[in-house]
């Protein structure tokens, strides 16, 4: 379990910054694609950062909502990179990223059917089992939705959760990039999420365009956390109490106290959210 | 009927430019199309990124534009076969080689082999370096070096180390060579990844070294290749560098 305190991206340039404290920084979080190489610098610098604080890994590239089996040789990497570093927490996301055996490189969006929900828990089951540890799944951002869809995205979670006992990693940022784009209700869609399966949230900042219809937001990853999106994260603490909050920040990367001021306005909002569960206890 | 993998197989041919996948809903109809160009934006440009992470100097020669469209083409032609996107770019080089646009500047295919062989070495294998009092009482006739994992030794046939060091930052005024170079690639003690180009001794005892020879029999092919050759330079070199990872006698 991570803690539940404010938690950074790790980006290999800022590690000096990092060796002189990091104060109030309560884990990092790595792509777990990024460590495996066989060794030098990415190691030597993991290992250091794994040796001060906890670790959360989050794969990128298994492509769960994928139409074939799971990558056996990827998930096999997954597995030995978890039993190197032992993280306290391993994600991944609801998307495809793979066909056949050409790798995207993007986290594609899938329908929300019977029949892709019973892949989805078969692959996390898999994982769960290869790793011998229980994972969490990442709600995407999307841009399209699907007429083939039967099931609304929280629905779609929510029954992974129960069918294979994974836990849930909220962005905040996706859900509100995903119902701007779709024109719905960001509270509703988080009134619908059961937030005690959430073991770790995100944070991370968006692109906009404005469309005929209204604006179009892209999940960049290259801006600070917008403040909608704050006010949207501060709500979910308030209703369900300090998670561990990861900001991620992985283009146009700012200096280090950028990153670290923006971990410490993650950082209030959890202390306050557990002052106000302590005080309704 | 399973109906995920031939949605997957459709959505996976619009983004390489093909129709639109059926069952598509936007909030206004008409802008599915832009909608869509967002997935299709976000995997042409962050390919296009990883493979500029992997040979920034190609990018520095032929520009960002015509880059993005070079890691288009390579992009289709050989697409990257597991999701460690380091690993990818290993014909990248051979590509560059047989791409007619750049038939005008045939070094590119060795600055490429020189970028991929760097990202090989910054991800090799860590292994501790040897005491150097291990080489002072050995017998040269007798003495094999282990190198580091990530030390290649690349024989080019641009000047293609001295076109790849006039191209990183601050690089001074390195004047421009001609004719073939030797490229020695390793990961330090710092985890850096200099590039060197070896003389024609240099060459001949590296490849010696790494073939498994004695370090007399690597000496003296180096002397065969260079008459007068000291090959004590390039092992105090290697030495400092943390390269030599093993001796057997």
């Amino acid at each position: 379990m991570l803690p539940e305190l404010p938690g950074v991206g790790f980006k290999p340039e800022h590690f000096a910054a990092i060796r002189q404290g990091a104060a109030g920084i309560g884990f990092f979080e790595v792509h777990a694609e990024n460590y495996m190489g066989a060794g030098g610098l990415p190691h030597a610098q993991l290992a250091a950062l794994r040796a001060d604080r906890p670790l959360s890994i989050h794969g990128v590239g298994l492509s769960i909502g994928g139409a074939r089996g799971l990558d056996a040789a990827h998930l096999d990497r997954l597995r030995l990179l978890c039993d190197r570093y032992d993280p306290d927490s391993f994600s991944e996301h609801l998307a495809w990223s793979s066909h056949g055996a050409d790798y995207l490189n993007d986290l594609l969006p899938l329908p929300y059917t019977e029949e892709t929900l019973a892949l989805v828990c078969d692959h996390i089951d898999r994982v769960q089992t290869v790793l011998g540890r229980r994972i969490l799944l990442e709600n995407p951002a999307t841009y399209l939705r699907f007429d083939q869809s039967t099931l609304p995205e929280t629905a779609f979670l929510a029954e992974i959760a129960r069918r294979t006992g994974c836990g849930l990693l909220l962005d905040v940022n996706n859900v509100f990039v995903s119902c701007t784009n779709h024109g719905t209700d960001p509270r509703a869609w988080l009134a619908d999420l059961p937030l005690d399966l959430v073991g770790e949230i995100h944070l991370g900042g968006h692109a906009a365009e404005d469309l005929p219809s209204g604006p179009l937001l892209i999940d960049s990853h290259g801006a600070p956390v917008a403040d909608p999106v704050w006010a949207l994260y501060a709500e979910v603490i308030a209703t369900a109490g300090p998670r561990p909050t990861l900001v991620e920040w992985d283009n146009d990367l700012p200096d280090w106290p950028v990153l670290a001021a923006e971990a410490a306005r993650a950082g209030a909002i959890l202390a306050q959210g557990g002052t106000r569960l302590a005080r309704a206890s | 009927m399973p109906a995920h993998p031939e949605f997957v197989a459709r959505f996976e041919a619009a983004l390489r430019g093909g129709p639109l996948p059926p069952g598509l809903r936007a909030r206004d109809p008409a802008e599915v199309e832009r909608r869509f160009a967002v997935y299709r934006n976000n995997v042409a440009a962050s390919l296009s990124q990883a493979l500029a992470t992997r040979f920034p100097v190609i990018r520095r020669l032929v520009g960002d534009e015509f880059f993005a469209a070079l890691a288009g083409l390579y992009a289709r032609a050989e697409p990257p076969q597991s999701p460690v996107l380091a690993e990818w770019g290993a014909g990248f080089a051979g590509f560059l080689d047989r791409f007619p646009p750049l038939a005008a500047w045939p070094y590119m295919g060795d600055v490429a082999r020189i970028e991929h062989a760097r990202g090989r070495a910054f991800h090799a294998a860590d292994a501790p370096p040897v005491d150097p009092a291990v080489l002072a009482g050995a017998d040269p006739a007798r003495l094999r070096l282990g190198l580091h994992p990530s030390v290649i030794l690349l024989a080019l046939a641009h000047p293609a180390v001295s076109i790849w060091r006039r191209n990183q930052p601050g690089a001074g005024d390195i004047p421009p060579a001609a004719g073939p170079e030797t490229a020695l690639i390793l990961r330090d003690r710092a985890f850096d990844v200099p590039v060197q180009a070896l003389g024609p001794g240099d060459a001949a005892l590296m490849a010696g070294l790494l073939a498994g020879r004695t370090l007399a029999c690597a000496a003296q092919a180096a002397q065969a290749a260079e008459p007068a050759h000291d090959p004590q330079p390039l092992l105090v070199g290697l030495m400092r560098a943390g390269a030599i990872t093993q001796t057997t006698e």
